[in-house]
Parts: C-alpha cells; structure tokens; sequence
C-alpha cells in the first residue's frame, strides 16, 4: 500500500513510469526483425509473401484497434463507426495508387502511336481503364487531386478528421450519448458504404478500388520486397501510434478523459468543457484510422464498399473488448489475437468438427464462436485478456462487487479497472 | 457586503409538479449559509439550477459584480466563473488516485489543448499536498479514490472544490453517512472555507447546522419559508409544523 507515501515523487522519466510502452516498443521490434528475417523478400524465406502481408495488415488492425479503445476505452464513446474512417484512408491512398500507375499503363500505351499524346488523350485513356467497369469514361470531382500524391496523403489525414470533426461537433454539442450514439455512429458508417456502392458514387461502386497492391513505378520490385517494406511501414506507424496514444492518457488529459468516460456530468461541475474534450478524441481517432486504412489497403489489394460495412466497425468493438479495453496493450492484444484467429477459421485451415449429423465448418461458425467468446468476456472476465497480466502481476483492487466506477453506461466497471 | 449571488423569482416544474415555486434568496461574498428543509423541499434543485444542470421555467439568476446571468451559461462555463458543487452523494473518479483527482480540480486552464499539454509544476504539487493535509488525507495520496471510506470520499470531493478555488461554494448534504468525528472536521472546513468564499450547504441534521452556527434559510415546498439565525427559524411556528414538528 502506497499509505505510507507522503510526499508526490519526483516525476521519472515517461519510459520509466510507463514500462508497458518500453516493453510493447521492444516486442514490436523484435517482432518486424524476426518476420523481416524470415521473410522471402529480405531473409531465409520460411513466411510466405501472403503471410507476412496478412501479419503487416494486422499491425494497421492494431493500430485502428489502439485508435477505438481511445475513443471508447478511455473516453467512453462507443463509436461504432471507426472503421469508417478506415476505409476512407484507404479509398484516399487507393485513388493515387490506382490512377498513377494506370497512368504509366496508359502513357506506355500510347508512346507507340506516331503523334505524341495530348494531356487530354492521356487523362480519357486514364478514366475509361478506370472507369470503363461502371460505364462511365470521364474523371468524377472527387478524382481532382488524385494525381498528387502529397495531396492523397493530405486526404488520408484530413477527410476522416473533418468528417468525424463534423459528425462529432453535431452529435456532442447535442449531446448524444451512450447507445443514441453509438447507434448515430452506425448510421454514419451504414450511410457512407451505401452511398459508395453506388455507381455513380465515382468511385467504383461495390467494384471498389482494385490493384492496389502495385505500386506504381516499381513493378520490378517483386511484392516479396513491397510486402516487408509495408511491415516495416505498419510496425512504425503503429509504435509511433502507441507512444502518442501513451502520451495522451498519461498526463492531466488523459485524467479528464477517463473522468469523463465514467462521469462526464461531474466534469462538467469541475469546469472542463466535455464537449470538446470528446471532439478531440474523436476526431484524432478518426484520423489515427485513417492513417491506419491508408498502411492497410495497399497490402490488401483491393477495397471495396464492404470493408465499410456497419459490422466492421462492430468487430472492432469486440477486439478491443476480447483485448480488454482502458489499457492500450489490451486493444492490441485483442486485435492481433483475434483478427488473427479469424484469418486462421474463415481462411479453411481449421479442421471441421462432425458432432453426429451435425458438421461444424469453421468458415460459417467461427463468427458464432466469436460472438460466444464476446458474451463470455464482457460477463465473467470484463478485463479481457489484458487482465491476464494483472493476475500475473497481482494487482491488487477495490472490492466493491464489481459495481461500476461511476454513473455513465460507458463508466469502467471495478471488475475492468486495474490497481 | 455586496451580493455575490442572487436568485429571484425561479420556479421549475417536473411533468407538472412544481419542484421550485418562485423562489427567492440571496448570498453575500464570503458568507456562510445553511439551506434545510424536509426531503423533497426542492434543496437539490435548487442547486442543479444555480449551477445550469437543470434550466428553470422563469426567474432570474445573477452573479457577481456585473450580474451576470447563469441562466445562459453551460455548466462548464459556470464552473469556471467561480461556482463549485459538492453532490450528494460523493462523487469522486474512484479509478483515478486521490492526487489525480486534486490534481484535476487545480484551478488551470480547462481548454482540451491546454490540459494536452498542462505539466505539473512544483507548485502545483505542493498545492496538491497541501489539500490532501487539509482534508486528512496525506497517507492517501496515491490510493484510488475508490478504495477510500465513505467519508474520506466526502473530503476528497471538498478537497477538489477548493482545489477549485470557487468564489461560491454549493455544497449538499456533505454530513450524510458520516460519524460523528467526521462530522466535526467537515464543520471546521467548510467554516474555514467560507472565511475566503461564499459557502450554501443543504443539510438535513439540525445539529450539524447549529454547530455551523451562520445564517439559515428553511425551504419548503420549493421556496422560502424563513430565513434568519437558528435559534429565529427553529422557533417560527410554520418551521416547526412542516419540519420539525415530523
Ligand atoms: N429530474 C427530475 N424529474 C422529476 N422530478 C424531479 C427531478 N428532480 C427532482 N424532482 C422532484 O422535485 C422534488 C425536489 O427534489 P430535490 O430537489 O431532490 O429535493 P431535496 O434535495 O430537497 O430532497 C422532489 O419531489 C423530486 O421528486
Ligand atoms: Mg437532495
């Protein structure tokens, strides 16, 4: 018991006080050295190109996972529409990818002709390769700046961020909480995937953006190479994520920010301006995803109108939740553990179960297990599995039954809350 | 002394049933007031209307020097003009450790990007300390507020209002559940409080008022019934058939 303690301490050094970042630093590392070691494009070859891809998309899931317990674990709001924002990045970086190099298709194409081709034959040639599956052949507006690739990177950041800063500003100034909210957040996201599986959304309808994978001027380069140096780029953005992520929750903001999630009207009688506290958060998540979907989709290949689908952002809740939400580690463990896990049962790996007559295929059930599993850790062990490293490490916690810390539906429950 | 508070005219219905009833009452700086009635007199809501949880149907309610209306403002805004709340029931972050606590209640800049960036000085430290002796709780620093009892959970929310340092203390019912000896210590801060600031407390035990020995306003039914030193309002006979006659 810290009883004895009189004075504050000096304040250590952030590595110091926070251990858990040095360690999740050091086992990112370790990790990004030993896929890349043995990797086919940098190593020995033992982790096929696919697999290291599939571990590179699973650091971006991470990182969006980190964004959610942010907004939810630490702020309370159960947004569930973060995968939105997602996906935007991706269409954002997917609409550079794929117009430059069909551009360098195009112009390749064109160079054998006997004139040279005016800038309007290239850009007609451009948009009827990309455009010819939805019947059109002529750039929509929202194309303008997808030649840039600054300008694409600019909207990676900056379109999830003054969506969600819109959003949120209408939503918190109304003050629309808990489940009201949650459920806005779904209709935002619902809203976004139907409106682009339109095809005359000028994005491709539920074609979605394809070839992503190649990045334009390197197609020398074998993906074995491109695949790790995406690794690489995901690992960085999500230490990089990690560190800002401690950053903000260990100094007075996040105070107020996990004093908000379990009491926000109490906040409020202390001076502090609730709303806009959650603006903040809200809308750095946003773009913290953004830039996750950006790292995501080229390693993927291909995005379409369903990776926005309402439901997606729904698992993201249950990783975190599976993770252990109010803790950061808690959100990535959940997210590699589990996005992982779905690889391995959707993906036909996992042997079937006969029970008599009935044939369990894990491809149809392993969403069943997954909602089985969300069930069963929010009812008996709320600290999900995060909280593994408290029974390691015996913390000890107030016993108040497990009632909630504070009168918000998003409050930390004691059971949730570490020493 | 001039008015630092005042409330005229307010009267709030709830689905019909008037809660507060053209109520008037008035608070100089640095005066130490006592607010009793029986339960449901509206003492509650009264608070929740000084401090724009709850908005009043008519009336007006002025602060400070220049008057301003409270009724316009949001509750942060309040806040941060000087009026502090203590709940009746205590409301501490019980995650967080009780130094954190104070630490937020420090009277700083309340803006998101002031607090990103907020770091802790030596002063403010100490200042956290300080508050911790004043309310008993020095040991407890870096406990979670959660693990505290019942009363020390009072005192550290006393403990964040003057951390607040609010010229208009609201403080309700903050003897409820305590024992005796704490009862005697929550008296002497906020008579030491209300030496710097105007203090309003809303209790129920009659002796706990004696001992604060101040001024008395006895709500019934949502507004004033009397108004005046203890031994005045304990002896007028409507006070004594609505409250202490029970
Ligand atoms: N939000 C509300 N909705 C409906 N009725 C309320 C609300 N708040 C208070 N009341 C009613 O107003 C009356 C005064 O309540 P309150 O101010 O809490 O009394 P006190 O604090 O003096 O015991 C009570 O009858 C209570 O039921
Ligand atoms: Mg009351």
């Amino acid at each position: 018991m810290a009883d004895t303690t009189l004075a504050t301490p000096v304040r250590r050094p952030f590595a110091l006080r926070y251990p858990s970042v040095m360690i999740f630093l050091a086992v990112l590392a370790l990790f990004t050295l030993g896929v890349t070691v043995l990797s086919e494009g940098f190593g020995i070859g033992v982790i096929s190109t696919s697999f290291v891809k599939t571990l590179g998309k699973t650091l971006c899931l991470c990182l969006v996972a980190l964004a959610m317990d942010l907004v939810w674990g630490y702020c309370g709001i159960l947004s569930l529409g973060h995968m939105a924002f997602f996906g935007i990045g991706g269409y954002a970086i997917g609409m550079w990818l794929m117009y430059a190099r069909t551009e360098m298709i195009v112009v390749e194409s064109l160079a054998a002709a006997d004139l040279p081709p005016t800038a309007q034959e290239i850009s007609d040639g451009i948009a009827t390769q990309i455009f010819g599956v939805v019947g059109a052949s002529e750039f929509p507006p929202i194309w303008a700046f997808a030649h840039s690739l600054p300008l694409q990177l600019a909207a990676v950041v900056l379109v999830p961020g003054l969506l969600a800063l819109v959003f949120g500003w209408l939503a918190f100034r109304s003050r629309v909480t808990g489940v009201y909210l949650s459920i806005l957040t779904q209709a935002m996201t619902l809203a976004l995937s139907l409106y682009l599986f339109q095809n005359d959304s000028g994005l491709r309808g539920n074609n979605g953006l394809s070839g992503l994978q190649n990045l334009p001027g390197l197609d020398d380069t074998p993906q074995a190479i491109v695949s790790v140096w995406f690794l690489w780029a995901s690992a960085f953005a999500l230490g990089a994520g990690y560190l800002l992520c401690a950053w903000l929750v260990s100094g007075k903001f996040g105070s107020v920010i996990r004093a908000i999630r379990d009491d926000e009207a109490r906040v409020r009688f202390l001076g502090y301006p609730v709303e806009g506290f959650k603006l903040v958060v809200f809308t750095l998540t946003a773009v913290i995803a953004g830039i996750a979907g950006a790292l995501y989709y080229p390693q993927a290949g291909i995005i379409n109108p369903a990776e926005i689908a309402p439901i997606a952002s729904i698992y993201l809740a249950v990783w975190v939740a599976i993770g252990g939400r109010g803790r950061l580690y808690g959100a990535v463990i959940g997210a590699a553990f589990v996005s992982l896990l779905s690889t391995w049962f959707t993906g036909g790996q996992a042997p079937d179960i006969v029970i008599g007559s009935l044939r369990i295929q894990w491809v149809d059930w392993w969403t069943v297990l997954l909602g089985l599993s969300f069930v069963a850790v929010t009812l008996f062990a709320p600290k999900g599995i995060g909280g593994l490293v408290d029974l390691l490490a015996d913390r000890r916690s107030p016993n108040r039954h497990g009632a909630a810390l504070g009168p918000e539906p998003g409050a930390l429950r004691e059971k949730e809350a570490d020493q | 002394m001039s008015t630092l508070l005042e409330v005229s005219g307010v009267s709030v219905s709830f689905d019909g049933f008037k809660a507060i009833n053209n109520l008037s009452f008035q608070i100089a700086e640095r005066e130490l007031r006592a607010v009793i009635g029986p339960n449901g007199a509206g003492k509650t809501t009264f608070m929740d209307i000084i401090t724009g949880k709850t908005r009043p149907d008519e009336g007006r309610v002025t602060y400070g020097e220049r008057a301003l209306s409270l009724l316009s403002m949001s509750e942060s805004r309040i806040a941060q003009a000087g009026i502090g709340r203590k709940f009746q029931r205590p409301t501490v972050f019980e995650d967080q450790s009780v130094a954190d606590n104070l630490m937020m209640a420090l009277k700083k800049d309340r803006g998101p990007f002031a607090v990103l960036f907020f770091k802790p000085s030596a002063a403010d430290r100490t200042r956290v300390e300080e508050l911790a002796a004043e309310i008993g709780l020095s040991g407890a620093l870096h406990r979670k507020a959660g693990e505290l009892s019942h009363g020390q959970k009072q005192w550290l929310e006393i403990g964040m209002l003057l951390a607040q340092e609010p010229r208009l203390l609201l403080v309700d019912e903050p003897a409820a559940g305590m024992t005796p000896a704490e009862r005697e210590h929550t008296t002497d801060l906020l008579r030491e409080a209300a030496k710097t600031r105007a203090v309003v407390v809303v209790e129920h035990d009659m002796e706990f008022v004696r001992r604060l020995d101040c001024k008395v306003t006895v709500l019934h039914e949502g507004s004033v019934l009397a108004e005046g030193s203890i031994d005045h309002v304990t002896q007028n006979e409507k006070v004594i058939e609505v409250y202490l006659g029970r």
